[in-house]
């Protein structure tokens, strides 16, 4: 039975569980306390709660000290006034002292009117800054092609610490230093590029100011789209049509797939593709090397290799276990070389005159797209990468008015696509969509539910059995990098009894992306777009990749056989051990 | 032993560093009854034995913990004790407590840093002295108080200070 307490905030009474905060228990009782460093997503077992930045002080009664609501548990009878003038100057005074040593640069911030110690400043009307004094004035890391580290924004609130080390367990970023001098940053203050960093972006999406965002490409997209050498063509992953719409005030989980086929056409794009065409190729690839391996005795568990950010982990993290993923390269690399290959073949186009950007939730796809050893004959698959937020960005500075936009569909024949490749956006979908393929083709009979409910949901470890010809194919899901370590340490031990498991670096696979519009602590948001994301898959007449017809008629007129020759050279790459530090 | 990491051509200054001081460090390590919460006794350890904490050793000391090589530079940044660069052939160390500051400390570090040309924290180019501002040592009668290695240089006046390196 759970122990309750009684206690008593801004003369209101209420009744909550024993291990609440005093912050929890507020909420309980309708009283707003205002919170800066504080982060709870209960369900991606990402709680920070660092107490670092003083700004939710409450006075106790019979406690001498203000106590920070966040970290003060509740005991019987307790006492407390969040609205008296000694917790309102102190609360005052906080947040004064971190914008005395924050830059004043709202108005050009990458961060600005989303900048959650902006919108802290305005909420407590803070019109001047009573004190002065020395600033902190330390580099920017934009060594990466992915994160931008911007120190002096930084307010050390430890979100970034707290995710990069409890959730992903990449353990990056660290406080250094001390005192004045303290920042947040890699060993050795390394420059990021030069650190084990997967770019998941999961600390980007934490981050209450401009201190991590990501690179900006959008001035690239505008040059290429106002070359008239340039021919331009845009892919989207299956995760920004249930996201995108936030950006322009609608619900969480509106699917908007035909207004972002629109959107993206008025922009300028020669083509509007979509990224589901190359998820539809990948599960073909991925379904065949995964029978091959089980009829060749071959490597199993066999590991997703479409998450760039977990294909780093591994090469990083385990690099003695870099064998065990697919060879398959992620859909919009997949997607970027079919553009450059068969399409600008069939088209008659030079492919030195196309450039490709992809549209995606994800940070991690900027340092994917400049990996050289995933170009064919010289040029990138891929030239730029925009997140979500990025695109918001450009549609805003285009005037277009997002929501009044009429559905349109995607241009051909790139931009066929199928149920199966839609879900690739979520926890789960890829290797539901696979299981699809592997089912008919194994068994040779029709599938007669395409839903494996069994797959789906939140949870960061999942499994589930599929019986395919009377054997039992034992799948493993995580997402999450902490999740997928626990799958991967399984596997090294030699415990594993999987035949294949799916990893996404971000909780909640893609649509918790780094690159997606802010869910702003509220989980729900990303639930949200999940329920998005099966809604659009059960809105498809084609649910499985292997009917995808114009991802057949490539083959047929094109690549040849699936997983054959053709196929390696152009779709399929391989992963290196590297240093971890 | 774990096969030391030497990190990249362009993060290192360092030179390669002796295996028997990595062996001894190990042996260290292995015989430690639990190996959590050993992180800062064992950097001192490490410290002791290589006489400063190169990033070699401060990553080696992070794989043979499993802790990141970030917590491991978190903690030796945080620590003035902790030298991530080599050290001099003599420590001078400039009492910068309370008492010491009144009495005038900070003439006395600008006066050594300017004819060291160091800053604290730093080691001369020809690695004779290693300058450091301390916190208070305990020895507030004596302010303003330097250390050069174990000899102790109390009340002391900014026009002595050539004087007292030179004697080195």
């Amino acid at each position: 039975m759970k122990d309750y307490v009684k206690v008593s905030i801004n003369d209101k009474e209420v009744t909550v569980p024993r291990e609440y905060t005093i912050l929890n228990a507020a909420v309980e009782a309708g009283v707003k306390i205002p919170t800066l460093c504080h982060l709870d997503l209960h369900d991606m077992k990402m709680v920070n709660r660092t107490a670092s930045c003083r700004v939710c002080m409450v006075e106790v009664k019979d406690r001498p000290n203000l106590a920070p609501a966040c970290a003060t548990p509740v005991n019987d009878g307790m006492i407390i006034r969040t609205d008296t003038m000694r917790a309102i100057t102190a609360r005052r005074m906080s947040v004064e002292l971190l914008l005395s040593n924050h830059p004043t640069d709202c108005l050009i911030c990458p961060r600005n009117r989303r900048c959650e110690l902006q919108a802290l400043a305005q909420e407590l009307s803070i019109r001047e800054i009573s004190y002065s004094g020395q600033m902190n004035e330390f580099h920017i890391d934009s060594s990466s092609q992915a994160v931008v580290k911007h120190q002096n924004k930084c307010i050390l609130c430890r979100r970034c610490e707290t995710a990069c080390n409890e959730v992903q367990t990449c353990g990056i970023l660290s406080a250094l230093n001390r005192g004045f001098e303290t920042i947040v940053g890699p060993a050795f203050n390394l420059p990021m590029v030069e650190t084990s960093c997967t770019y998941c972006g999961q600390c980007v999406a934490v981050c209450p100011t401009a201190a991590l965002t990501e690179v900006n490409h959008v001035p690239k997209v505008w040059e290429a789209l106002r070359d008239p050498e340039r021919y331009v063509v845009v892919q989207t992953a299956p995760a920004i049509r249930v996201a995108i719409g936030e950006l322009f005030g609608m619900e969480p989980g509106t699917i908007v797939t035909g207004k972002l086929a629109a959107a993206l056409r008025r922009l300028g794009f020669n083509q509007v593709f979509d990224t589901d065409f190359g998820a539809d190729v990948t599960i073909i690839e991925e379904a065949k090397e995964f029978i091959h391996r089980i009829e060749n005795g071959g490597k199993l568990p066999m590991l997703t290799s479409c998450c760039p950010a977990w294909v780093s982990f591994i090469e990083h993290q385990f690099p003695d276990l870099v064998d065990v993923p697919s060879t398959c390269k992620s859909p919009h690399i997949m997607t970027g070389t079919i553009i450059k290959t068969y399409f600008a073949e069939k088209n008659n186009i030079d492919p030195s005159k196309i450039t490709v950007v992809s549209i995606m939730p994800c940070v991690a796809k900027k340092a994917e797209a400049a990996r050289t050893e995933l170009s064919i004959d010289e040029h990138d698959n891929v030239d730029i990468v925009i997140t979500t937020r990025e695109l918001g960005d450009m549609l805003k500075e285009a005037g277009i008015d997002f929501d009044k936009l009429p559905d349109e569909d995607y241009d051909h024949p790139l931009g066929e696509s199928t149920g199966a490749s839609v879900i690739f956006g979520t926890t789960g979908g890829v290797i539901e969509a696979a299981i699809r393929t592997v089912y008919e083709w194994m068994t040779e009979k029709e599938l007669e539910d395409v839903e494996f409910h069994d797959l789906r949901g939140f949870k960061g470890i999942r499994e589930a059995v599929v019986p395919i010809n009377g054997e039992d194919i034992r799948i493993g899901i995580a997402h999450g990098l902490g999740n997928a370590r626990h799958l991967l340490e399984e596997i090294r031990s030699g415990k594993s009894h999987y035949h294949a498991i799916e990893i996404m670096a971000c909780p909640g696979g893609c649509i918790g992306g780094g690159g997606q519009p802010y869910h702003w602590g509220n989980e729900e948001v990303v639930k949200k777009r999940q329920q998005a994301i099966y809604q659009e898959d059960r809105n498809k007449k084609v649910r499985k990749s292997h009917e995808n017809t114009e991802v057949l008629k490539m083959y047929e007129n094109y690549l040849g056989e699936p997983y054959g020759e053709l196929a390696h050279k152009l779709l399929h790459t391989k992963f290196e051990a590297k240093e971890r530090i | 032993m774990l096969e030391p990491l030497i990190l990249q051509e362009e993060n290192n200054q360092e030179k390669k560093l002796p295996n028997e001081k990595y062996e001894k460090l190990q042996k260290y390590i292995d015989e430690l009854p639990v190996k959590e919460g050993t992180l800062i006794q064992v950097l001192h350890k490490a410290q002791e034995i290589f006489g400063y904490l190169p990033r070699d050793v401060q990553l080696y000391v992070a794989r043979a913990l499993g802790v990141t090589g970030a917590k491991v530079y978190g903690v030796v940044s945080f620590y003035n004790y902790f030298n991530d660069k080599p050290r001099g052939e003599y420590l001078i160390n400039v009492c910068t407590g309370t008492a010491c500051f009144v009495k005038g400390c900070g003439a006395i570090l600008e006066a050594i840093s300017e004819k060291l040309n160091i800053a604290s924290g730093e080691t001369t180019e020809d690695g004779k002295f290693t300058l450091n501002g301390v916190r208070c040592i305990g020895a507030c009668g004596l302010a303003p108080i330097i250390i050069v290695d174990d000899k102790v240089f109390g009340r002391v006046k900014v026009e002595e200070i050539d004087k007292i390196l030179s004697s080195y």
